[in-house]
């Protein structure tokens, strides 16, 4: 019994550290691609940030609302009600931006990268590349990894402005917070810091939920099989990993 | 080819609302749209106690916002606190012996100072000191207050 | 280990061993390719056809063994040399392997674009006339996913020729064509190596095309070679296994029942208990 933990661990350990010097390999060649093949970044920012806008924007929007809801029942108790905007702004550039973002992006975005570099392996089209003498990794992986790491904090960024504005429509409009109440309490209480939180964090996500998908798709096993059992593997490792980091990163900016 | 162009421009569209979004969050925490003013003329007050007043809280009167607080520091030889604020160049009127608290808007909302016009003919500039001021009402102090008038009350009886 | 200068050996394997995992698939191999020649690779399934082509351009590593092209040990290449060597190489691929996300025209100008500074009037140039030679210049602007087949095929061919290489490597270019695509593959196969110089390596199990097409042909089985020859010359061979090949008998050599227990024993003898 011992032994199978041994080899689990050990393989853990394996896996791990030909992880560490896959993310290597793509830091390296990032500079150069940036810079030499903008046009593939440009067209991966669209491929993970324009086309996930809808859902983020959608979502955010709800999660605004919902922050307008709870806070106002909530707060109403004390009579704060005044404070909705500061508590939802809090909620949101802080935490929920960030995280839900990363989790979202990692369902939408994640997945198509992981399928899509999986599905290019199961087909030979790596192989190919690499026969004709161009890196997979330079032609491939680097452009969507930067396209992932650029389109995340704009994401969050994007999630967090709609979620205040649903937040506004749901307090004032519908509740009935005093609009002056509900910026100028905020505007007091948050700090330039609270964004740069949020923005590093976003930017934190972003890395580790790009990293991941690329990384289980060009691993993947290449069957049908292979490729499903990595895309949803990419979910659910982001989604831990990004939990985790959230609270390491909290806890050190506190 | 028109398939890149068309990526290109969503692109560019999705960055750029990206940070439009990141600005106007940036905005929303230091910008306080409701005072802004480029002329001011900074005023001194002493307070025992300032309560949770910070920085950039609002200075008004009769209600209405005309200044922010721009620094509340310690005075360790008068042994109180020393609070600095701006007020808009526009409002050049005030008598000097306008009274000056810090008051509480509504019961649990941060803090901000009260001004509350005297009759003098000789207004504030820059670098006068406000010298009456009321200091923050601590909540503690006033509930000790109360249970001991109470107290004595009941000890009338 | 002595090297001609103008050797007539483009490619040579020698005492190749190559294990996936547990099983052995190369037990001392050797075999030869002669330049300017169509040679063909074939073999029941399974025993690494594919694998060959892999070690011979080094995405694998063999266990034991050398490879040597043009007279050079392709294990003593640096990554940079060895990216130089793959230049000279043209892979056609199974499913034609076209990158999905681009056009046809793209498709064959990848090459070009990735290793070339040439000017787009030029690319479009060389796709054109690549594209003619296959006979798909009209098909430029599709997709890979609106091609048959065949016609992918043809366009990865295409792609593989356009930066003019010296060896061109076809895995399984017939697998799955109706009889005319075949044919068409075919003409292009000795049309290419006879009007270029080029030498071609073709992998497949198609024994009819092979031995219209060949120049000559290695049999492989069990690791080893088991025969080779012009196509004439293996139709006409004593060996059982070659001949249960060359003519598709149903069993011989390689026997018809995949290994089990006793037939009888397996039937009845679990009802019994």
């Amino acid at each position: 019994m011992f032994r199978d933990l041994f080899n689990t661990l050990k393989e853990f350990v394996r896996t791990f550290g030909a992880f560490q010097l896959f993310c290597l390999r793509l830091l390296r060649h990032s500079p150069s691609i940036f810079v030499k093949r903008f046009g593939l970044v440009v067209k991966q920012v669209y491929n993970t940030g324009a086309l996930s806008l809808v859902i983020i924007m959608v979502c955010g929007f709800f999660i605004g609302g919902v922050l307008g809801l709870q806070g106002y029942s909530n707060l109403a108790r004390f009579n704060a009600e005044d404070s909705v905007g500061t508590f939802a702004a809090f909620a949101l550039v802080k935490e929920l931006g960030p995280v839900i973002t990363a989790l979202l992006f990692a369902g939408r975005a994640g997945t198509a990268l992981a399928s899509e570099i999986g599905l290019m392996k199961a087909t030979d089209q790596l192989s190919a590349m690499e026969m004709m003498a161009v890196s997979p990794i330079r032609r491939v992986l680097v452009p969507r990894f930067l396209g992932g790491v650029i389109s995340m904090p704009l994401l969050a960024a994007v999630f967090s402005t709609i979620g205040l504005l649903g937040a506004h429509l749901v307090s004032v409009n519908l509740l009935g917070v005093d609009v002056g109440a509900f910026w100028q309490q905020m505007q007091q209480s948050l700090d330039i810091s609270d964004i740069n939180e949020g923005i590093i964090k976003s930017v934190v996500f972003g890395i580790i939920a790009s990293l991941l998908a690329v990384w289980e798709g060009y691993n993947a096993v290449p069957t049908a099989e292979g490729v499903g059992r990595a895309t949803t593997r990419t979910v659910v490792i982001t989604a831990i990993s990004v939990l985790i980091l959230d609270f390491m990163i909290t806890a050190i900016m506190l | 080819m028109q398939q890149t162009r068309s990526v290109e421009i969503s692109t560019g569209l999705f960055v750029l609302f990206g940070m439009g979004a990141l600005f106007f969050l940036t905005m929303q925490t230091t910008g306080g749209d409701d005072f802004s003013a480029d002329d001011t003329y900074e005023v001194e007050a002493r307070f025992t106690n300032v309560g949770s007043l910070r920085s950039r809280a609002p200075v008004s009167m009769a209600g209405v916002t005309i200044g922010r607080v721009t620094n509340v520091e310690f005075d360790p030889l008068a042994l109180e606190a020393v609070v600095t604020f701006d007020i808009d160049s526009r409002y050049d009127q005030i008598p000097d012996d306008t009274d000056a608290s810090i008051l509480t808007s509504g019961l649990l909302g941060s803090q901000y100072i009260g001004l509350q016009p005297g009759g003098s003919d000789i207004y504030l500039e820059d670098g006068s000191e406000v010298l009456f001021t009321q200091s923050a009402i601590v909540l503690e102090n006033l509930i000790g207050k109360f249970l001991v008038n109470r107290d004595s009350s009941d000890a009338d009886d | 280990m002595t090297m001609d200068a103008a050797s007539d050996n483009l490619i040579e394997v020698r005492d190749l061993c190559y294990s996936r995992g547990a099983r052995p698939i190369f037990k001392d191999l050797n075999l030869t390719i002669q330049r300017g020649q169509i040679t063909a690779i074939m073999g029941p399934s399974g025993t690494g056809k594919t694998t060959l082509l892999r070690l011979i351009t080094r995405q694998l590593i063999p266990d034991h063994g050398a490879i040597f092209v043009d007279g050079v040990d392709i294990s003593t290449l640096s990554q940079a040399k060895l990216y130089g060597m793959r230049r000279r190489f043209g892979m056609l691929f199974q499913n034609g392997a076209l990158l999905t996300d681009l056009s046809v025209f793209e498709n064959v100008a990848f090459p070009l674009r990735e290793h070339t500074h040439l000017t787009n009037r030029l690319i479009r140039h060389v796709v054109l006339t690549k594209l003619h030679a296959v006979g798909l210049r009209g098909a430029a602007d599709m997709m890979p996913a609106e091609l048959s087949g065949g016609m992918a095929r043809r366009v990865a061919l295409a792609r593989a020729m356009v930066m003019d290489p010296d060896i061109l490597i076809y895995d399984e270019p017939f697998v799955g064509l109706d009889p005319i695509s075949m044919g068409v593959i075919v003409r292009l196969v000795r049309r290419m190596n006879d009007a270029l110089g080029i030498s071609s390596v073709l992998v497949s199990h198609d024994v009819q095309e092979i031995s219209t097409v060949a120049d000559c042909s290695f049999l492989i089985s069990d690791g080893k070679v088991a025969a080779s020859g012009s196509p004439a010359e293996l139709s006409h061979t004593t060996s059982k296994l070659v001949k249960q090949f060359m003519h598709g008998m149903a069993d011989g050599p390689v026997a018809f029942h995949f290994e089990a227990p006793d037939y009888e024993e397996q039937l009845l003898g679990r009802d019994v208990e």
